[in-house]
């Protein structure tokens, strides 16, 4: 039997349960603070602003002398045809990876993957940013012959990039969720290990990958830095890959910087900011609730 | 599985953080230089080391290092701390009394000298410290070599006709007729200067035009795209792009950005360089500027690519 813990050490087991129960509240302090701080530099122009313009105009002059208008139409589809272009990149490479991972690769292999993988997640943005301005412009225009290479693609492939690390460790995790049982029962029964995969993996893990993919978009609707040097940040609603866009995001870095505290073109990027975190939030709360339909099972 | 699960809250987590801290990094960015705004405010004392804050002009940012670097040969005690980012983030600083110095390549709006005054109790001090030929930039490839403000603004206006190259009675090389227009962010002073003598007070950009966020990135994209036509300093002119000559009329002169034909008023799109200071500058503060417009001063503004004051 051990001796009775002497009354120090008893406050000090209290004190450490605090601290790391602190630690856990706070980033939930921390998201409702930030949520409550953008909500209230935002709100006061919710008033003052039509909605309806506001989200279906394409019309950006928030400094214009003649009159001002803030229609962020035009980068809400430009956020948008963005995002659904990179996971269109992203999604088949990153559940594949996820696949090849989990399944198909030898132990060594596996290790240096998903070290090349993690390190592929740990490149700062601005970096990808520089190399879409550089490398692919000029790629792009060479390949496509098209008149500039700061566009759609050029942003939907550095983002890709980005999101797939993100798809490849939820995905494989999810993979690796599937009892082994369900392998050892295709097996038996004679699949090959395309038919294992296909019938049994997949549809087991279904929901795992979906929230992986969701988590992903998630990390595309919010990058900011890359989007803005390889986009071309061009207010137009494209009609091709080919067009230039911009996006919510770039557009707050762009301007928030040079407006004076309070005025209109404040607000209104606020309120960018309010809608961009409404849309992460719900991308963010169908894959938790995704991810939790799993558990149930 | 429990180790995955904290896996899945980290990464969940950290997709909210990244927009998050995007924002937070927008909403620090000016309150971060609000804590150094002590340099105006402190009295330098002996042997100390004082620090002058100097935010804004991205057309003068190249300018304003090579002066403050200067400047600590002739008063080592002082360090001058050098920040573009736009005339607009330099404004928004001084009403923000967030800097000691702001430089801008437009004069302050009656609007914002208002504000100033509110916030300080007098009125911006304003030091013109040089000129800047603002140039129109092409591709190399391009066999465009002139242009007038009624073309450019044709080019850029909102309701413009001229979209094509061919409207301008050139074809490039490779057949691609679009005309790449690049722009500067909507709160530049170069992007203010531009509308208000090139595209029209009361006008507006045609939407659609690439908005870079700095005048080395409209060179930058032009020198890369053989279709694209920009404005910019021209103390960021490169080997890699073509300065176009500027007639205020079609037909009429057209004129190569340069020191004497800025000095003359021959080239119709130049314009004055100005430092602010809220209200009548402390003493370290007024002496750099007093420098800045000595001939040692001015030499810098000829050296970095400016036009520097005509010689009284």
């Amino acid at each position: 039997m051990r001796a009775q813990r002497r009354p120090i050490e008893v406050i000090a087991e209290k004190g450490i349960e605090f601290l790391i129960r602190l630690c856990g509240i706070s980033a939930i302090l921390f998201v409702f603070a930030i949520f409550f701080f953008v909500f209230r530099e935002g709100a006061p122009m919710l008033g003052k602003i039509d909605l309806g313009k506001f989200l279906f105009t394409q019309t950006w002059y928030p400094t214009s002398l003649n009159q001002a208008r803030y229609g962020v139409g035009a980068l809400i589809v430009g956020t948008l045809s963005v995002t659904t272009l990179a996971m269109f990149i992203a999604v088949p490479f990153g559940v594949g990876a996820a696949i090849f991972v989990s399944e198909f690769c030898g132990r060594k292999t596996k290790e240096a993957l998903k070290i090349t993988i993690e390190l592929l997640a740990a490149i700062p943005s601005v970096v990808w940013g520089f190399i879409g301005l550089t490398v692919m412009n000029v790629v792009i225009q060479k390949v496509f012959n098209v008149p500039v290479g700061l566009n759609v693609l050029n942003a939907a492939i550095l983002l890709a990039l980005m999101s797939v690390p993100i798809i490849v460790s939820i995905g494989e995790d999810s993979l690796k969720a599937v009892p082994d049982s369900y392998r050892e029962a295709g097996l038996a029964l004679g699949c090959t290990r395309w038919q294992l995969v296909w019938r049994v993996l997949l549809p087991a893990a279904k929901n795992g990958l979906l929230a992986a993919v969701l988590l992903g978009v998630g990390r595309a609707v919010g990058e900011t830095m890359a989007v803005l040097m390889a986009t071309g940040h061009s207010v137009n609603i494209p009609h091709s890959v080919f067009d230039s866009v911009r996006t919510l995001t770039a557009t707050i870095a762009a301007e928030l910087g040079e407006t004076s505290e309070g005025s209109d073109h404040y607000r209104v990027l606020f309120l960018i900011g309010i809608l961009l975190f409404s849309i992460t939030f719900a991308v963010n709360l169908t894959a938790d609730l995704i991810v939790k339909g799993i558990r149930k099972k | 599985m429990t180790k995955n699960t904290h896996l899945k809250w980290v990464l969940r987590l950290s997709a909210l953080a990244t927009l998050a801290a995007g924002l937070l990094l927008a909403g620090c960015s000016k309150s971060d230089s609000s804590g150094s705004t002590g340099g105006g405010g402190d009295k330098p004392s002996a042997g100390e080391k004082t620090s002058i804050q100097n935010i804004g002009s991205d057309t003068m940012v190249n300018l304003a290092q090579a002066w403050a670097e200067a400047y600590t040969k002739v008063a080592p005690s002082v360090s001058v701390e050098v920040s573009g980012g736009g005339s607009g983030i330099g404004i928004a600083a001084l009403i923000n009394g967030t800097c000691d110095i702001a430089n801008s390549s437009r004069q302050l709006e009656p609007e914002e000298v208002e504000k100033c005054k509110a916030k300080h109790g007098h009125e911006p001090k304003e030091f013109m410290v040089g000129y800047d030929a603002l140039s129109v930039y092409v591709h190399p490839t391009n066999p465009l070599n002139e242009i007038s403000i009624e073309e450019l603004s044709e080019i850029y206006r909102e309701g413009g006709k001229i979209d094509k190259w061919s409207q301008l009675g050139v074809t490039l090389p490779g057949g691609n007729d679009d005309i790449i227009r690049v722009s500067r962010q909507n709160n530049s002073g170069t992007y203010h200067y531009f509308r208000e003598t090139v595209v029209g007070k009361k006008s507006d950009f045609k939407l659609g035009s690439r908005d870079m966020n700095g005048s080395k990135d409209v060179v930058e994209l032009v020198s890369r795209t053989p279709g694209a036509i920009g404005y910019s300093g021209l103390g960021y002119a490169t080997k890699q792009v073509k300065i176009l000559k500027v007639a205020r009329k079609k037909g009429g002169p057209y004129v190569q950005p340069s020191i004497p034909t800025t000095l003359d008023k021959s080239y119709p799109i130049a314009r004055p360089m100005f430092m602010y200071t809220p209200g009548q500058p402390p003493p370290h503060v007024q002496k750099y500027i007093d420098w800045i417009l000595t001939e040692a001063g001015q030499k810098i503004v000829e050296e970095s690519g400016y036009v520097p004051l005509p010689k009284k």
